[in-house]
């Protein structure tokens, strides 16, 4: 008595079907994840390249500054 | 008595990504270490209003993006089609970035709207929440949200027109790396 899907409600999976149909440009997971993955290489490759010196020695010279009182 | 040893430790800690944050907004490694720099000076000078315990990584970053976004808005009168510009900055200088294998990537995200490539890097590079991120920016979670949507969608449709294949051919590292964000 019960097999029939109560009306109005679908299930998630076609749901989610239904909808991709319905965008033009719905980005496939791989595309999606060469996208991440080369904009993470791109960002680490200059987070390994650590702290140039001259931030080091500007914090120094902040610092210093900041000792004597505001030149 | 200066800056405190551990304040100044996580000033330095934040910086290599300070840099790769601030090369993402302004294409350009030189003008990205002079943003880094002006951002380290106006935190010292206002580093009372840094609350111990908060990450001091988001408030540094909030500091570069709004000084950099001023910036900008102030070149904007200066530049016509300041996008344009800097897609061009970038394709004289293709080494600048330091590799050459991230040009392509580069150029198509230099032609996203500015408000759409920060959202997509803080939240898919740097490592920051959709919270964190919407923080930084001052705007919505969902604000964010859909600018990181669109961002995607967007990159996704720049890089195929060269042909979608070309690029990114590491499969193992892609498997790992499931479109999600890092955080």
């Amino acid at each position: 008595m019960n097999d029939r899907k109560p009306p109005g409600r679908q299930n998630p999976m076609e749901a989610a079907a239904t909808r991709n149909k319905k965008t033009p440009v719905k980005l496939s997971r791989e595309i999606q994840a060469r996208l991440g993955q080369q904009l993470r290489a791109m960002y680490d490759d200059v987070v390994e390249q650590g702290v140039p010196d001259r931030f080091t020695e500007l914090l120094n010279r902040l610092d210093d500054s900041e000792n004597k009182g505001k030149p | 008595m200066g800056i405190d040893e551990s304040v100044r430790q996580a000033i330095l800690g934040a910086v290599p990504s300070l840099r790769a944050f601030a090369i993402s907004l302004c294409g350009s490694v030189d003008r990205a270490d002079d943003l880094v720099q002006e951002t380290l000076v106006r935190a010292l000078a206002n580093i009372d209003s840094f609350q111990p315990g908060t990450n001091m990584a988001a408030w540094l970053f909030t500091i570069l993006r709004n000084h950099f976004r001023s910036e900008y808005r102030k070149r904007r009168r200066e530049v016509e089609d300041s996008d344009g510009h800097y897609a061009e900055s970038l394709k004289s200088q293709p080494d600048q970035y330091g590799r050459v294998e991230f040009s392509e990537f580069r150029a198509a995200l230099a032609k996203l709207p500015t408000d759409q490539r920060e959202a997509l890097v803080l939240v898919g590079a740097s490592g920051f929440s959709y919270e964190e991120a919407a923080h930084i920016c001052g705007c919505a979670v969902g604000t964010i949200k859909s600018r990181v949507n669109r961002a995607r969608t967007r990159l996704a449709e720049l890089m195929s027109i060269d042909g979608a294949e070309d690029f990114g051919p590491d499969q193992a590292t892609r498997a790992v790396l499931v479109g999600n964000d890092r955080s």
